[in-house]
């Protein structure tokens, strides 16, 4: 069920990146399916009442949460905020140039 | 001696870090220093070779950790070529680079972003963690994607955003992809993979995944239907990082991807080299037909990367040994002639200051380094032989007969005769005929990026030579033995630890 709502959070911001005309909307849908991958990945990891992956002395190994996809998506979340960065930067200049955020007036290459 | 692997991401990214704290201050970390360290970086990767041929596989364990627990970095024969490919590239790259980005400011910035990338496709081709790929891989785009605005005109902006949206998409698909592994193999190390999915037997969800990773990777490398940023995005660039992202990272980030993913650890089969065979035919002929369309000199260019990159893709795809060979030979001349042809670019525009291929006429009078060596290029992209591009298309060709796939062959045939015509038309409207009185006055471009334009031309022509059978022995044949063992690879990196 949680996998599925994963899914369409990942088909709304694909669905924002394809259809919208603005750049910082482009932005933040780049953003939602960023968030839907790492989000997925966390749940990769998770088991149901599982408890956090600190082992003490003595302690058995039972219904742990998996460590390693929470390490994982910490490095993503790091990348991700590099990318959105760099995006934002380079949109603040396109507006600096063209003076618009609108897709469709910002088309001096074609292809 | 496996403690030299590591040392192609430390150098270079010590070197970006040195650049970007010292480069303002000091003229030595802007011009001198990058050469350098980008020319032990060659030496290394001579040595690497050297190594492989001694000791076979090598594996390094970072921070002592033993795989599959900890992060391992693998040296293999295909591993030790690609980075020869990549360094080789990148040290011409930085001798043209202290004369062409004169014209910008904060050239310290332009050195650190360029070693940063640098960083990023060493770390793709030595590792053999699957994550550890989707960083360096991130590593190498951002700074990519910074360098291809570094002009901050208009244009350089635009292209910039567009392949940036690309470049996001297809690394979030590759995450993507990452993580379905993980649920389904509970590991990252790419042997470790290998040999849990040989458990398990194949499966919808491998399909799901290899398809994934197709789209990821093939958006990277920009194979035809994927292909539609890369010729606003390569232009754009300063000449030098058009060639090294022509030249080198779409390899480096999709082919080099593709291979070891496809071949070692999910293990080739039928489906997957059908898709890449019509995926490198597709790449190979829509690449070449819009190239011959085109006027502007860079975009053109750039249009006959993807139709390159199609013929790498096709020699991979055939899976027999010939045709492997004859792909990753491609794969190494591509790199040198299209970065010669990028620089070429980049001087005339350097002279000049147009890229329209019908404003220039008769630069061959004026410039005749930059002149010849681009008709050197020209024919070696073309297959005339003896240049090198003409060994690797015909090593495709024959491979593809060899495998009883005569229409591919037919194709790849038509590829080169339109890649032909399009060069013919470059040297007719930019070198040869009568020079323009708009460019009377124009002069040579400087020393350092004469040098290098001379030796890739050299090194067109005397690539040949590479087939001979002691230096394949070393190089091209480690290679393609590489990933040809297919799952045993799986076995060398577990059995080494």
């Amino acid at each position: 069920m949680i996998y599925f709502l994963c899914f369409i959070l990942f088909s709304i911001g694909l669905y924002s990146i394809l259809t919208k005309r603005n750049l910082i909307k482009i932005i933040i849908g780049i953003s939602i399916v960023d968030y839907a991958i790492n989000l997925f990945f966390i749940l990769v990891g998770y088991r149901m009442n599982g408890r956090s992956p600190i082992l003490e002395k003595g302690e058995e190994i039972e219904r742990i949460v998996d460590p390693l996809p929470q390490a994982v998506v910490l490095t993503s979340i790091v990348i991700g905020l590099a990318v959105t960065a760099l995006l934002v930067a380079i949109a603040i200049r396109i507006y600096e140039k063209y003076g618009t955020f609108d897709i469709n007036e910002i088309k001096e290459l074609k292809g | 001696m496996e403690h030299i692997i590591p040392l192609f991401v430390a150098i270079s990214l010590a070197t970006a870090f040195l650049i970007s704290l010292l480069g303002s201050k000091f003229k030595f970390f802007r011009t001198a220093f990058p050469v350098i360290s980008s020319a032990a970086l060659v030496i290394l990767s001579v040595l690497s070779i050297f190594l492989v041929n001694n000791n076979g596989l090598m594996v390094y364990k970072m921070g002592g950790w033993i795989p599959p627990i900890g992060i391992c970095m693998v040296l293999d024969g295909l591993s030790s070529f690609m980075l020869l490919t990549v360094n080789l590239v990148a040290f011409f790259i930085m001798i043209y680079s202290i004369n062409y980005v004169k014209k910008y400011t904060d050239v310290y910035k332009y050195f650190g972003l360029l070693f940063l990338m640098l960083a990023g496709m060493n770390g793709v081709i030595i590792t053999g963690d699957l994550f550890n790929l989707f960083v360096y891989l991130e590593v190498a785009a951002v700074s990519s994607y910074a360098l291809v605005a570094f002009g901050t005109g208009r244009q350089e902006l635009e292209a910039s955003f567009k392949y940036m949206v690309m470049g996001t998409l297809a690394s979030g698909l590759i995450l993507l992809s990452i993580a379905l592994m993980y649920s389904y193999t509970s590991t990252l190390n790419m042997a470790d993979i290998g040999k849990s999915l040989a458990n398990e037997g194949s499966s919808s969800v491998i399909i799901f995944i290899s398809v994934m990773f197709i789209v990821g990777f093939g958006l990277k490398a920009a194979l035809v239907p994927f292909h539609w940023w890369l010729p606003d995005a390569h232009p754009s660039a300063p000449a030098p990082i058009s060639a090294m992202l022509s030249g080198v990272l779409i390899k480096a980030l999709g082919v080099y991807a593709i291979i070891r993913i496809f071949y070692n650890v999910i293990g080739s089969n039928i489906y997957t080299s059908r898709i890449l065979l019509v995926l490198g035919t597709l790449s190979m002929i829509v690449g070449v037909i819009f190239a011959i369309g085109q006027y502007d000199f860079k975009r053109l260019l750039a249009y006959h990367s993807i139709s390159q990159i199609g013929y790498v893709i096709l020699g991979i795809g055939l899976a027999t040994p010939l045709g492997i060979l004859g792909g990753l030979f491609h794969l190494f001349n591509h790199s040198i002639f299209k970065s010669l042809l990028f620089l070429n670019s980049g001087a005339v525009e350097y002279s000049t200051g147009t890229r329209d291929l019908k404003k220039m006429g008769g630069l061959n009078k004026k410039m005749p380094v930059t002149g010849n060596t681009s008709m050197i290029a020209s024919m070696s992209i073309a297959g005339i032989p003896p240049f090198n591009g003409f060994w690797s298309k015909l090593l495709i060709i024959i491979a593809c007969v060899e495998a009883n796939e005569y229409i591919y062959g037919l194709f790849a045939v038509i590829g080169s005769v339109l890649t032909m015509a399009s060069f013919m038309k470059v040297q007719k409207y930019a070198f040869l005929g009568k020079l323009k009185e708009k460019w009377k006055n124009i002069e040579e471009v400087p020393f350092g990026m004469k040098f290098s334009m001379i030796c890739l031309a050299l090194i067109c022509v005397f690539g040949g030579l590479l087939l001979l059978p002691e230096i394949s022995n070393l190089l091209l044949k480690e290679a393609s033995n590489a990933v040809l063992i297919g799952k045993e690879y799986v076995n060398q990196v577990l059995g080494s630890v």
